[in-house]
């Protein structure tokens, strides 16, 4: 693996997400040094996950591309994929990153022809679609995949399958000599971009999420519309495959709860309404959508997408925060409460429940390998005591992608002026 | 009305909220309810009250005062702690319901023949006299609260358990008779009595 060409006129952006990938970007075409390190085989983050954007509906997979094609022509941008930065010291204009680097088992050689992916036998869960599918012990993450190159599950490394995959490359890409490195490098300012990660569903017990089959999150329905999904795009249960028509959408799913997250996650309102969408678009006049709701966030120019979701006809909206979720004989969902418009007691089945799930920082409190301000909440509050170190999109509240990009544009802004006060004293 | 009751609405006239804010435990949280209604839901006894605890709290901010203060549902809560424990907000469901009820009785708004509080009372006449609950008695006091045809029928209806217990030694006879207590229970009357007459000042002097 390379050596990172850096100095302290460097920036360091942590989590190659739409944020990371923003920041990194708007400060490498202002002629910066960038170094973005992503955890992550690719870059785009959670974003390469969803189906679509609200509320355009359009596909994330456009602007990714422009993205990335910004990502690949700039010469200013050095990516480390697969890297964890794992200690930062120093201070602003002055620090030194260490960086884990792991093994990929695969080289730049890599054309993504597939055929190791074909050569293995050992499946694993797939993480990119939240272990609703299988994916080979080689793999490509997604087909927008940036770097364009498979990888290799350390977990096959020493079995016959990593020879297997090493003998189908016509191009010598296969390197299972490949070890886990440790670099060091100096930089200026930081950019935090770790993001989100969805809260854990289990954790909201009377919701049975780890009891029932047809009780699944927000984020693993978004894989389920997605055509190159786990269910080819088909809106159906995990239990039996039945076609999921009655679909319950739960709002606050441990957003807004002091037992879970103190926090509103902001986009899950909106979530919500574009995924009913989905529902209407695949059923047409079979669909029936309840989104259960204490109230919907769905500000300035959203309120019209709420508004044209709350004229179909097929779609209710029930004023209440379901209080558990039961299991009938049939294996639907059975919801129940208290509304709050009349105080009625219902017990609906569905044959779905999708949860509307909260953002947690994908980062915890403690994991930080620098000194810096965080929230009650667990997100990055900005501060004069973190230095040179800025949050970008996400790590730094609930945001959606909009908000995020706008966010990582102004944490660029700031890194910047670091770096150029440690040009201006060097002259 | 009670006097105390005729003061208090005197005082609180139109502001129900503020009553409850002042006067009932844990009343402060009430405002903070945001009515998601995973209490109500969350109720093992749910369909059993006229108002759950999210409704209640709705109609206390709209100053429904008569329908709150004698209502039979917050006398309905067992105290399982379930809508405390879920609540979102971390709202003290459980001892609202209790401060209400609690509330509810000192000015005499308690609907009557409400078996809850009579069952409060009983037991705690029965314990004020010796200082020590006498279950012998406070068992038949339950049985003949109805009348003495009623009394004889629900004695008849538990006799077996009653026996058992006396066999098992969990419950003696001659109870019945003066009963065990504490050394000096005339004190402890007197402690209680100075105790309610600083809460009663405390109700009364509040604003």
């Amino acid at each position: 693996m390379s050596e990172v060409v850096a100095s302290n006129e460097t920036i360091l952006v942590v989590g190659g997400g739409i944020s990371g990938m923003t920041a990194a970007l708007e400060a490498a075409e202002t002629g910066k040094k960038v170094v973005l390190v992503e955890k992550r085989p690719f870059l785009g983050g959670r974003v390469t996950q969803l189906h679509k954007y609200f509320p355009k509906l359009c596909h994330p997979t456009c602007g990714l591309e422009i993205n990335q094609r910004r990502a690949k022509m700039n010469p200013n941008l050095t990516i480390l994929t697969m890297a964890e930065v794992t200690d930062l010291s120093g201070e602003a204009g002055n620090y030194t990153a260490k960086v884990k680097l792991s093994p990929r088992y695969v080289n730049d050689n890599c054309t993504a022809c597939g055929e190791c992916g074909k050569a293995v036998e050992a499946e694993f869960d797939n993480e990119f679609d939240y272990g609703m599918s299988k994916r080979k012990g080689a793999y490509l993450p997604h087909l927008m995949a940036h770097p364009m190159q498979y990888v290799i599950d350390p977990a096959i490394i020493g079995t016959d399958d990593a020879q297997k995959a090493k003998d189908a490359c016509k191009y010598d890409a296969v390197d299972l000599e490949q070890t886990e490195q440790e670099i060091d490098f100096p930089c200026g300012a930081v950019i935090w971009a770790t993001g989100w990660r969805p809260y854990d569903a289990a954790k909201i017990q009377p919701y049975g999420y780890d009891r029932f089959d047809n009780v699944i999150t927000s984020v693993e329905f978004e894989r389920m519309a997605d055509a190159k999904g786990p269910t080819g795009g088909k809106l159906i249960r995990p239990s039996d495959g039945k076609e999921a028509k009655n679909v319950a959408f739960i709002q606050c799913a441990g957003s807004r709860d002091r037992n879970h997250l103190y926090h509103c996650s902001r986009i899950c309102c909106m979530a919500s309404l574009k995924q009913t969408t989905y529902v209407a678009d695949a059923w047409g006049d079979d669909a029936d959508v309840t989104i259960y709701y204490i109230d919907i966030r769905a500000i300035d120019r959203f309120e019209d997408f709420y508004n044209k979701v709350k004229a179909n006809e097929n779609v209710k909206f029930v004023k209440s925060k379901v209080a558990n979720i039961v299991q009938d004989k049939d294996g639907n969902p059975v919801c129940r409460g208290v509304d709050t418009e009349g105080y009625n007691r219902y017990e609906n089945p569905h044959d779905l429940v999708v949860l509307a799930i909260g953002m947690e920082p994908s980062v915890s409190a403690d994991e930080f390998p620098v000194k810096i301000e965080i929230n009650r909440e667990g997100f990055i509050e900005q501060s004069s005591d973190n230095g040179g170190v800025f949050a970008a999109g996400s790590a730094s509240d609930a945001l959606d992608v909009n908000r995020a990009v706008q966010h990582a544009t102004g944490a660029a802004l700031r890194a910047i002026q670091v770096v150029n006060r440690v040009a201006g004293t060097e002259g | 009305m009670s006097d105390m009751n005729t003061a208090m609405v005197e005082r609180y006239r139109n502001n129900f909220l503020k009553e409850v804010e002042s006067h009932v435990e844990e009343g402060e949280w009430v405002k903070m309810c945001m009515q998601c209604g995973v209490c109500s839901g969350s109720c093992p006894l749910g369909n059993a009250w006229a108002h759950p605890p999210q409704e209640l709290f709705m109609m206390i901010r709209a100053g429904k005062r008569e329908e709150v203060l004698t209502s039979d549902s917050m006398w309905m809560c067992t105290s399982c702690y379930n809508c405390i424990v879920r609540c979102p907000r971390e709202l003290p469901i459980t001892h609202i319901m209790h401060g209400l009820a609690h509330y509810a009785k000192r000015l005499g708004l308690v609907p009557k023949k409400q078996p809850t509080n009579e069952f409060a009372e009983i037991f705690w006449n029965n314990m004020m006299k010796k200082g020590r609950v006498n279950e012998l008695k406070l068992g038949l006091s339950m049985y003949f609260k109805d009348g003495f045809s009623q009394g004889i029928k629900n004695a008849l209806a538990n006799q077996k358990l009653g026996q058992s217990m006396m066999k098992a030694k969990r419950m003696n006879p001659m109870e019945i008779i003066g009963g065990h207590g504490i050394k000096n229970p005339s004190e402890l009357q007197k402690i209680i009595q100075k105790a309610q007459e600083i809460e009663d000042k405390k109700l009364q002097g509040a604003n």
